[in-house]
């Protein structure tokens, strides 16, 4: 589909190690588990970049860090960094990151999804797009949009 | 009416299912639920359908009616003709429907072709003879009603930068108004008789406006003055000096009202009776009345009330019911509308 990679040749990072959640000290089974910053990186890391074989996290656009989350606030913000500042996929990026949290995340959930101070050239533009719930419903509504957000989530639900 | 020393309660009247999908818009039937009319209203949805819905003996709101099978993406919004004989609908599938409303039945009798993707909005002016719709083309179309349910583009207005989120008219003269995600409302008449309409002013930033998308606009009983809200988290109130009929008169700033909302501010509704309604992102409904204890710096908007968890997830149109009780409906992400009644705290009713 794309003919000219917008960047060809991205520096991959190695994959950070897969912690286990379940290591903590349990001491009440029944008590319920806040969601915190690893679970939503858990969620969104597999998310494969739309136009190279790697993942978001292999190819640094998002990390860990850039996870702010309040679980008691119902309350996350994705923050990620384009591989290059005029990347025309920062919004196809965005809305599989907001997408994946959608289907992932309790309903409760407020999200913002934004790129990074300064790494993008239209930082704001790109923003309010991400964050105009009307624009993302009519886009998921575009069968052809549909199907590249489905291509790039299907390795984070392995 | 007297707000003073009183303590409100927006009480929860009815939990509506129905909808599978978010619920986008909610729209009263004019001349219902006053002087023994029962009241309908008609909710629209993702799901592609609009519901009417009206109350029955007992109080309670039962599902009338389902639209369905003729948009074909999410129906946006919905506008009774000041009639209550037409319902149009405006959906992303960029048509906008009309249906006539006999009995208990609708039939869809137009379909409104023209914007290039789609429709946002749809709004009558006051007698009935225009109708107004916007989308995310930028562009801002005027219908006029013509016999055997024809409808004739007679304009296309261009002036908006982005798309357009909201056409409104005012309720006493055939005056529009517009919002954007250009973060400006526009206002549009008409040149003499020559069906040539134009924007005569334009209210932004250097305005004392909104910093970000405007979302929703609603005028007051007498159409002097408008409450806007925003993506920037802030109600602002304009007022004009309109009286005489005079369309050129311009639009001026009132008052900002910040802090009550800590997410997108979606809707914004004015009862006959003076209050003003918001629905936002976080959940919440708010009131707001004017205040009167300030005479010297000029008209001023306090807070009624605040209803936090109005519903489970984001309240995406909040709407008054103009007959004899302070019924309020909102429509919201969970996929409920619901209907409350703005009731005093000792459980008494208003009037």
């Amino acid at each position: 589909m794309v003919s000219e990679l917008i960047n060809a040749n991205p520096v991959v990072y190695k994959k950070k190690e897969r912690r286990d959640r379940g290591a903590r000290t349990v001491l009440d089974e029944y008590a319920a588990e806040p969601i915190d910053q690893l679970e939503i990186f858990d969620h969104i890391r597999d998310i494969k970049d739309p136009e190279h074989p790697y993942s978001l996290e292999e190819l640094k656009v998002i990390t860990e860090d850039a996870i702010d989350i309040d679980d008691q606030r119902s309350y996350v913000r994705v923050t990620f960094t384009p591989t290059v500042e005029h990347c025309s996929m920062a919004t196809v990026i965005g809305l599989c990151l907001r997408v994946k949290l959608m289907r992932s995340l309790p309903s409760r959930y407020k999200v913002d999804i934004r790129v990074a101070p300064g790494s993008h050239a239209t930082e704001t533009a790109v923003n309010k797009q991400l964050n105009d719930k009307e624009r993302v419903a009519a886009a998921l509504e575009n069968p052809n949009l549909v199907d590249m957000v489905d291509e790039c989530l299907a390795p984070s639900y392995a | 009416m007297n707000f003073e020393d009183e303590n409100f309660e927006l009480r929860e009247i009815q939990r509506l299912e129905g909808h599978t999908d978010k619920v986008w818009s909610v729209a009263w039937k004019p001349a219902t639920g006053i002087n023994g009319v029962s009241a309908v209203f008609a909710s629209c949805s993702g799901d592609k359908t609009v519901r009417i819905w009206e109350e029955d003996s007992t109080g309670s709101f039962q599902c009338q009616a389902v639209l369905e099978e003729t948009h074909t993406r999410t129906v946006r919004s919905c506008a009774w003709s000041p009639s209550g004989k037409f319902l149009a609908t405006a959906s992303f599938d960029a048509t906008t429907a009309i249906w006539e409303n006999v009995g208990v039945d609708f039939e869809c009798v137009s379909t409104l072709e023209g914007h290039d993707n789609e429709v946002k909005s749809v709004s009558w002016n006051n007698s009935g003879s225009l109708l107004a719709t916007c989308g995310r083309d930028k562009s801002v179309w005027i219908w006029e009603v013509l016999p055997g349910n024809e409808f004739d583009c007679v304009s296309v207005l261009l002036g908006h930068t982005q798309d357009v989120k909201m056409v409104q008219w005012n309720p006493s003269m055939d005056t529009l108004f517009s919002c954007s995600y250009d973060n400006t409302i526009k206002v549009w008449i008409e040149d003499g008789d020559s069906d040539d309409w134009h924007c005569i002013q334009t209210l932004g930033e250097s305005n004392s406006g909104h910093t970000s998308t405007v979302w929703s606009l609603s005028f007051d009983a007498s159409g002097d003055k408008m409450v806007s809200c925003s993506d920037d988290l802030t109600i602002k109130v304009w007022t004009s000096k309109m009286q005489e009929g005079d369309q050129n008169a311009p639009w001026e700033h009132v008052c900002t009202l910040s802090g009550y909302h800590d997410r997108t501010i979606f809707s914004v509704h004015w009862s006959r009776e003076g209050i003003i309604a918001s629905g936002a992102a976080d959940d919440a409904i708010c009131l707001f009345v004017e205040n009167n204890d300030n005479e010297v710096e000029g008209p001023s908007f306090k807070l009624l009330l605040k209803k936090e968890k109005a519903h489970e997830m984001d309240v995406n149109s909040v709407q008054w019911n103009s007959g004899d009780r302070r019924l309020l409906a909102s429509a919201s992400d969970d996929g409920t509308v619901k209907i409350w009644e703005l009731v005093r705290l000792s459980g008494q009713k208003l009037l």
